[in-house]
């Protein structure tokens, strides 16, 4: 540590080269951190706390076939099982028909099933007491500025209405927050409307659901009822098939696309490509100060506190540009969040991606650093000092 | 304040230039090029550049090392461009070519895709009976009412997941609506049995599609009698009998969509204004090629923005590598080409020889890079889950000529940006001072 000034003084040497590579590095940080991000929260997906806690059950057909209403209260006679709720889709779209919005025809309780997300109470009331009542996730309120009040016309692609239209109205009676801010919540984007009401109003769906979310006493407990649920209805005509959210979601995106692949692949050529180019800084830097390392060898340096010092300089280039890209990465995402209305999710830098980036960055500047410090460890002071 | 304003014109330079590089035409640009090297033959100064540029080229095998950085890292910047956009085009041409404008799909009114419409017997005859439908031999229409389900299958990676097919149960016009479907292995199934054929694409995601082989969709066993290739979307798709997957789905004998093939383009407005005014139906009508895009448009934009800001960020950090590695270049070279100017060379073309060699080896940069993204991903297959339908739809990459064009762009761009700060400052630096160097 003592030594610190003088990695600084070399590190600032030629302050231009430099300044470049850092921008250079940084860049690459920038994108690790916005694409670790990205590959955290999609890894992370349904992994909270209660998403072992919670299962999905729905057709073995198809998860657009539907099952019978009546299969909550068989569920709800299960040992271990805590509390049934269900849903349906409803295919809600706002304005134009072609302007989709996740809305979801739910049971009384399905609220309670997500205890990371809030409803203040006297709404939640509301919701019970009005009929054609609805609460909207607060990201989607945010952008099309509704407010509790509102009446909310929703078009339904599926579904037509008593009257044979497939125009809904509802009421806004409550928002739905998220108890933890970061963590984007599915339904902080959504509808959530009464499933009585939706069943009465609709001449086709006649008491059927379109999955349950089963919340278990205790989440070693999960497969054994996941079991049992499905045993219910084992050989009937509604075969259900049930996992936990985490497994659900897991499933679910994997369909999406290949995205730690491709996350992986692009990281790769950065980093190859940043590597080659600080490895060259370095080398030329250690190539130009070949006489001045040597002064330091003839005062008394040992080689290996010259080997310390060229190793130190790369590391703490990396770790300076590299800080500043994570760093920055951290700063703009939340701002390309805010700016898209929350229809872009960029996380925040997750403690995790620090952790790998700070790991990197310290591998790489010892990698880069290397060569250059084993030349001037073996420096022959007579033959640097004559400039040969 | 001199050398500030000096910067901030070269600065507005690289920002005009960018930008004409992207915007002009290729025509122009050729002109300019023509241009450029008629003035190199044809003047004095051209000539200095052209034998500058000489000695700077034929000295770089001894700079491999330095210069192989500047290749590489542009090299790596349109590999991975490239590739993403490979992955946009590859996406976009899979949908774009399962439609074409002779063929019209017809489904329930404000359905935003083919699953969440319902179309009831009645409206299904009458939409058959329309004007400008083409007629097979026998003078039956050729429209097909076909029934979309999704079903669960076992995904092929081992893992015992499962994952979400598009089952398409259609009537016997099927095949003679889209004449691109193509039977490559085993026999088309048989109307009124449990049989199925199986596109290519959902054989390679799905475990266990091989002609004669049975599936379990949910309760019941299904035969695979055959794959079928057509090149496009359709690849993802499983295909049965339409009564036989109603049965199956309890779908009774309502379809989710009609799809017909036209007497040819110009029959669709009248196709669509006679189903428009039928007070029996309530459909939207589109020909494929226009529901199809639509399909694709978001998700083609969002891989197309996606690679384009990984691309930005990755570009800035190679240019500023660029003009690193182009500094050091020069100041390594600053006595030779100090000595070039004492013996008479201008500012001007030391300047174009220095951007010329950056640009050289940029371009080997860009091509390399380009073969890279050929090599790897030409032809990769992908997967996602498709926006508007319930299923997986697989595509292959592909990159086109257009997009190795745009990854030389871009190469030449950062080759630009990269040297002409350098070259700025070699022919700046005062001759003496430059000479004493070592």
């Amino acid at each position: 540590m003592k030594y610190l000034h003088l990695i600084w003084a070399a590190l600032w040497r030629r302050k231009t080269r430099t300044l470049l590579t850092l921008v250079s590095i940084l860049a690459a940080f920038l994108l690790f951190g916005m694409l670790d991000g990205v590959r955290t929260s999609f890894a992370n997906a349904g992994k909270s706390a209660a998403g072992a806690e919670r299962l999905q059950t729905g057709s073995k057909l198809s998860f657009i076939e539907t099952l019978p209403q009546s299969l909550q209260a068989r569920m709800e006679q299960l040992p271990g099982v805590k509390m049934v709720a269900y849903a349906n889709w409803f295919g809600g779209a706002y304005q134009d028909p072609h302007n989709q919005i996740f809305t979801f025809a739910v049971s009384d309780n399905y609220v309670d099933m997500y205890p990371e997300v809030t409803v203040s109470p006297a709404e939640r009331k509301a919701f019970e007491q009005t009929r054609t009542g609805v609460l909207v996730g607060d990201l989607l309120a945010k952008k099309y500025h509704w407010k509790v009040g509102d009446k909310l016309p929703l078009q339904s692609n599926i579904f037509p209405n008593r009257d044979g239209s497939k125009n809904w109205s509802f009421d806004i009676v409550g928002v739905i927050h998220s108890s933890k801010p970061d963590d984007r919540q599915m339904l902080q984007g959504g509808i959530l409307m009464h499933w009585k009401y939706f069943d009465e109003s609709n001449p086709y769906n006649r008491g059927r659901v379109g999955w349950y979310v089963t919340r278990v006493a205790d989440a070693s407990q999960s497969d054994r009822v996941a079991n049992a649920i499905d045993a219910l209805s084992a050989n009937s005509d509604h075969e259900t098939r049930t996992m936990t959210e985490q497994a659900a979601m897991a499933q679910w995106i994997k369909q999406m696309a290949d995205v730690g692949f491709i996350v992986v692949s692009i990281m790769g050529a950065v980093f190859f490509t940043l590597l080659l180019l600080t490895g060259n800084t370095m080398a030329q830097a250690v190539r130009e100060r070949t006489s001045e390392l040597a002064v330091l060898k003839t005062i008394g340096f040992s080689s290996a506190s010259v080997l310390g010092l060229v190793l130190a300089e790369s590391v703490v280039l990396v770790l300076l540009g590299g800080v500043l890209g994570l760093g920055l990465a951290a700063v703009l995402g939340p701002v390309l969040s805010a700016g898209s209305g929350g229809m872009v999710s960029m996380p925040s830098v997750p403690a995790s991606s620090w952790a790998i980036g700070l790991a990197l960055m310290l591998a790489i500047g010892l990698l880069v650093g290397l060569l250059p410090a084993m030349r001037a460890m073996r420096l022959n002071i007579v033959d640097a000092l004559a400039g040969r | 304040m001199k050398s500030f304003l000096r910067g901030l014109v070269l600065a507005l330079v690289v920002v005009a230039s960018i930008i004409a590089w992207a915007a002009l035409p290729w025509p122009v640009l050729l002109a300019l090029a023509v241009l450029f090297v008629l003035w190199m033959q044809l003047t004095r100064a051209g000539r200095q550049a052209g034998s500058a540029t000489s000695v700077g080229v034929s000295t770089l095998p001894q700079r491999v090392g330095s210069s192989s950085v500047v290749v590489v890292g542009i090299a790596g910047v349109v590999a991975v461009l490239v590739s993403l956009l490979a992955m946009g085009v590859g996406y976009s041409e899979a949908l774009s070519s399962s439609g074409s404008a002779d063929t019209a799909i017809v489904m329930r009114d404000g359905s935003a895709s083919e699953v969440s419409s319902v179309l009831e017997h009645d409206a299904i005859v009458a939409i058959a009976e329309a004007p400008g439908i083409a007629r097979d031999k026998s003078g039956k229409p050729i429209a097909s009412p076909e029934l979309v389900v999704a079903a669960n299958l076992p995904l092929s990676d081992g893992s015992g997941d499962e994952g979400s097919v598009q089952l398409r149960g259609v009537g016997e016009q099927a095949w003679a609506v889209r004449p691109d479907v193509k039977i490559v292995a085993g026999r088309k199934f048989q109307p009124g049995l449990r049989e199925l054929v199986a596109g290519k694409g959902a054989q390679r995601q799905f475990a266990g599609l091989e002609p004669g082989s049975q599936i379990k969709l949910g309760s019941q066993m299904w035969t695979v009698t055959g794959i079928f290739a057509a090149g496009n979307a359709t690849d993802s798709e499983l295909w049965g009998d339409a009564d036989v997957v109603a049965s199956a789905y309890r779908r009774g004998s309502s379809r989710t969509s009609v799809f017909a093939r036209l007497t040819g383009a110009s029959a669709f407005a009248g196709f669509k204004a006679a189903l428009k005014g039928d007070p029996r139906l309530q459909v939207d009508v589109q020909t494929t090629l226009d529901y199809f895009s639509k399909q694709s448009e978001q998700t083609t934009q969002a891989i197309r923005i996606i690679g384009i800001v990984v691309g930005v960020i990755m570009a800035i950090g190679a240019v500023f590598g660029a003009l690193n590695t182009m500094f050091a270049a020069v100041a390594g070279r600053a006595r030779e080409i100090a000595t070039l100017r004492a013996i008479g060379f201008r500012g001007t073309p030391v300047v174009v020889a220095v951007m010329l060699e950056t640009m050289l080896l940029a371009l080997l940069g860009g091509v390399l890079g380009g073969v890279l993204a050929w090599l790897a991903f030409n032809g990769f297959s992908a997967s996602t889950l498709a926006a508007g339908t319930t299923a997986q739809m697989s595509f292959q990459l592909h990159v086109t000529p257009a997009l190795l064009w745009t990854g030389i762009k871009w190469a030449l761009a950062i080759g630009f940006i990269g040297g002409l700060f350098p070259a700025v400052r070699a022919a700046r630096l005062p001759v003496t001072t430059a000479l004493r160097e070592s």
